[in-house]
């Protein structure tokens, strides 16, 4: 007896690096990275708005590139390092753009409210301080319905501001 | 800043709160310690954090997924439907198609908001005969993972006779034109016509006699719009789970506007009775009224009957779009008369609205509002509901009184401008009023709609010009005022008071945008407590007594009313145990501001509760209540845009809105509804529409191509708070969920006409329209 059948397995073994600790999760090669996350590691703060790269509500960091892990493979994750809104905060606590997103009232249902804060999380990153208008160019990829985005660029700058305080 | 609202003789004076540098702005009234404050919503964490569950997260032992069959044709005869080779595919559990469900009756059945057509809803789940629009729904699989299922439908053979359809309003009553339902015939004015045609209704509102008043009116404008189908656009697609036990009961997990409506609706459709349906509202991601009808959760529960497994259905985004309920297309005329010296005399108006495959559309809500802001004598309109080969149309934020905006304020605009007069002063001149008659009858109560304008006219933004324009652009600045009635409904309230001086709330309305917090500070407030001191829950059918829809901008009016009433509830109760401490009779006990007094005796709410074990037990506080004291809301938009004459392209440049709140709960939230409203509206003037093909399919099923705004593509938005409060609410609470959509598009189209000269007559006002309306092609 073999351990696995060649001729009938469909799955196949990835090993990466999920918001800091190494995993091996069993992928079919036709799923998606979002797939993967959501159905296979139980890891649902990652949402699915539209399934083909428009919305950014499964924006996950990649090898600290910014992805919709709706067109990323799941088999494409292999050795890679990634970060998902599960692995923004640290044990215990909020980042502080889930603070500001909260003291702002960012969020009216939510389900965007994930990828907005991992696409501001890698933003802030590359830009301590960015202008309102950096901030909506670089949020153009994620769509919100409810707000407006009006509170939503306000937390950002709040974020920015909290991370490095103006002198 | 000042106001001239008449306020209650119990209320503190006016004050103005700015924050945010000014850009929103609250015009207050009233002094309260929980009331107006901004703490961060109960939900919050579990949301910023990924761990709130959603309907798509809902998660079950042996869960299945499924995937349903939707027609590719426009209109067509179902002629067989075989299932064989699907059946076959391993990893399928079960297909379902219409004739697993039982046989609807043609008839009229109650949910408790509203009734509707068993068979409409039963075929529009799953068709029986018929196909009435692409994407309907034919036949369903359950398997093993999505991919299974989704293979398995593609080996679903059907055999269609296709049949012409009639694909927009102008065709479809136009003589000769293909029936939608051959058999239906035209009621009007009450009475079965017995003439067939896609004209399911025609509905007439009139005061007074306007053909005679236009005799006497010196200055007429006039105009036809039109506007397109659009849709809801919430981000989380439609999604239901549903288990089927052994015994014959039936839960459903779903992302549900109304989780009793949802249970009722599945009931209905199933033939069950609603005690064997239990519907558990899962956090829901957007609604804004597409999510109050059942379209996948009597589907999975058949699949969930047939497989004995739990079921989860998600639509993809090209479904969500096809196949749910997106907002009427309109065709209008409007005309308004007015005096030399600027009054309103006179107006009449015709709105064409589709409903989709099925009848029923928006239509009367549009009637009701389209003269609401104006005090008019003489005034007619009338109403027609239009079948056509698309999605039967569902509700959408403040459903049909945007498109009936989207035309009488244009002609509003052209009466102004006509007479020479500054349209907020033209608007304010003949400003609606407590008192004046509305269209459908009733007299207006009291109501916010000077107040509104009066703000609008003093707003920074209004007083500002307009600046320089960008080379090769024109700027322009549009304002409109739209009304939206708002609605009561039922709604259930229970609160329980902990040891430690906290309290849990339990509701039955779902929470879409903020009103766990709403809801938990009206309790907070009459408690006495913290905010944060309250827990509240949404709970399922089975948990909570009867509560409507979270719509119609009613929750945290309707839904606030009971927790009041729990709270009071709780309080009374909590009166006794004291009076029991302090050995008093319990009419010496009395309660304000948190804390319980009998003489110069004083105990908190929290000391109090320390006292439940000792004095019998615990309490819990009950409401459940149908208020009818809601009241009706204005909102101004005042917007300045700049078009590229070379390329047609709109920018909005700066935005403000204005409503009235009555009062406003959290703040926070209340300027968030009027901004997100605002975006939509940006999204519904310049650039979203349900772009069909000559074969009526829609072609832009995706949100690269149906252009929701993004954040590059609006500004900031000012807003203006008003609180001219309610009188059927104790703190004034109106709601305010939905009367800041009605005016952005007409808005909008004014400040276009501002800029380049031009009257746009149709949605959306995209660069071609720009173009096209410039001569440029």
């Amino acid at each position: 007896m073999v351990a696995v059948d060649a001729r009938t397995a469909t799955k196949v073994v990835v090993q990466a690096t999920i918001n800091g600790e190494p995993v091996q999760f069993l992928a079919e090669p036709r799923q998606t990275l979002l797939e993967c996350l959501r159905d296979v590691l139980s890891l649902t703060g990652t949402k699915e708005g539209c399934a083909d790269g428009n919305c950014g509500a499964c924006n996950v960091v990649m090898d600290g590139r910014l992805v919709n892990s709706c067109l990323v493979l799941g088999v494409e994750a292999a050795g890679a390092s990634i970060t998902t809104i599960e692995g923004i905060a640290p044990v215990g606590g909020l980042h502080p753009l889930q603070t500001a997103f909260l003291e702002q009232a960012a969020l009216q249902c939510g389900i965007c409210t994930p990828g907005f804060i991992v696409s501001a999380s890698e933003l802030l990153k590359r830009n301590a301080r960015p202008t309102e208008d950096e901030i909506r160019f670089w949020l153009a990829g994620n769509l919100c319905r409810c707000t407006g985005y009006d509170k939503i660029v306000r937390a950002v700058l709040q974020a920015a501001e909290m991370i490095h305080p103006a002198a | 800043m000042t106001t001239t609202a008449d306020r209650p003789a119990t209320s503190s004076p006016t004050r103005v709160i700015s924050i945010n540098d000014g850009a929103n702005i609250i015009v207050s009234h009233g002094d309260y310690a929980v009331i107006g404050t901004r703490p961060v919503r109960h939900d919050g964490v579990d949301k910023v954090t990924g761990r709130a569950v959603y309907g798509g997260d809902t998660r079950l032992n042996g869960l299945l997924f499924g995937k349903v069959l939707r027609s590719p044709h426009v209109h067509a005869r179902i002629v067989s439907i075989d299932t064989s080779k699907a059946r076959a595919v391993p990893g399928v559990h079960a297909i379902v198609t219409n004739a697993d469900l039982p046989t609807a009756e043609d008839r009229e059945v109650n949910l408790g908001e509203g009734g509707g057509n068993l068979k409409y809803m039963s075929d529009n789940v799953l068709a029986s005969d018929l196909v009435l629009y692409k994407g309907h729904a034919i036949a369903a699989v359950a398997a093993i993972n999505v991919h299974v299922a989704e293979a398995a439908c593609a080996l679903i053979e059907v055999e269609y006779e296709v049949l012409p359809a009639v694909h927009e309003i102008k065709a479809a009553i136009a003589e000769g034109a293909p029936l939608v339902h051959p058999s239906l015939t035209t009621k009007s004015l009450g009475k079965d016509t017995g003439v067939h045609s896609n004209i399911t209704n025609h509905a007439r509102l009139q005061i007074g006699d306007p053909d005679a008043a236009f005799a006497r009116a010196d200055v007429i404008a006039e105009g036809e719009f039109t506007t397109t189908m659009v849709h809801q656009g919430y981000i989380e697609p439609t999604n239901a789970t549903a288990m089927w036990y052994a015994d014959g009961k039936v839960t459903i997990w779903t992302s549900t506007q109304g989780s009793f409506a949802a249970r009722d609706s599945t009931a209905q459709i199933l033939g069950l009775p609603v005690s064997r349906v239990k519907a558990v509202p899962q956090e829901i991601g957007g609604g804004f009224g597409g999510k109050i009808n059942v379209y996948l959760e009597p589907v999975a529960a058949l699949l969930s009957r047939a497989s004995g497994r739990p079921v989860k259905l998600i639509m993809t985004r090209a479904e969500v779009f096809q196949a749910t309920g997106p907002a009427p297309g309109s065709y209008s005329k409007v005309k308004f008369g007015a005096t030399k010296d600027g009054r309103l005399v006179a107006a009449s108006a015709e709105i064409y609205m589709e409903s989709g495959a099925y009848p029923g559309s928006d239509t009367g809500a549009a009637m009701r509002c389209l003269y609401s802001p104006y005090k008019i004598d003489d005034m007619r309109v009338d109403g027609y509901d239009v079948l056509t080969n698309r999605p039967k149309t569902a509700p959408y934020r403040a459903p049909g009184a945007p498109q009936a905006a989207f035309a009488s304020e244009q002609v509003i605009d052209d009466l102004a401008r006509k007479l020479g007069m500054d349209p907020v002063e033209f608007r304010l001149l003949n400003a609606a009023h407590e008192g004046t008659r509305l269209v459908n009858g009733p007299l207006h109560k009291k109501v916010g709609g000077i107040e509104v304008l009066e703000q609008t006219k003093a707003h920074a933004h209004y007083q500002s010009d307009l600046g320089t324009p960008s080379p090769g652009t024109k700027r322009g600045r549009g304002v409109a005022i739209g009304y939206w009635f708002n609605i009561g409904l039922p709604s259930s309230v229970a609160i329980s008071v902990n040891a430690d001086g906290s309290v849990t709330l339990v509701e039955g309305s779902t929470d879409i945008g903020g009103s766990r917090a709403s809801i938990a500070m009206q309790a907070a407030e009459i408690l006495g407590v913290r905010a944060e001191d309250v827990r509240p829950s949404v709970v399922d059918t089975d948990s909570i007594g009867y509560t409507g829809v979270t719509g119609g901008s009613r929750t945290t009016y309707a839904t606030g009313l009971a927790a009041i009433e729990a709270a009071r509830h709780v309080i009374a109760q909590m009166t006794a145990r004291v009076a029991k401490v302090w050995s008093v009779s319990p009419d010496e006990v009395s309660h304000d501001h948190g804390a319980f007094r009998a003489g110069t005796r004083s105990m908190s709410f929290k000391d109090a509760a320390g006292h439940l074990d000792e004095t019998g037990g615990p309490i819990t506080g009950t409401a459940s209540l149908d208020p009818q004291g809601h009241g009706g809301a204005f909102a101004t938009v005042t917007c300045d845009v700049e078009i590229d004459v070379e390329t047609g392209k709109t920018q909005v440049l700066k935005w403000t809105i204005v409503q009235d709140a009555g009062k406003a709960i959290h703040p926070s939230y209340v300027e968030g509804q009027f901004q997100g409203a605002s975006a939509q509206g940006i999204g519904w003037a310049l650039s979203e529409e349900y772009f069909m093909n000559s074969k009526g399919e829609m072609t832009n099923t995706s949100l690269l191509d149906y252009r929701l705004p993004t954040a590059f593509d609006v500004p900031m938005i000012n807003t203006v708070i008003v609180e001219v409060p309610n009188p059927g609410h104790p703190f004034g609470v109106r709601g305010v969920g939905e009367a800041s959509i009605v005016p952005p598009m007409a808005a909008v189209a004014n400040a276009i006409r501002d800029a380049i000269g031009v009257r746009m007559h149709a949605l959306p006002m995209n660069p071609g329209a720009i173009l096209h309306a410039l001569g440029t092609i």
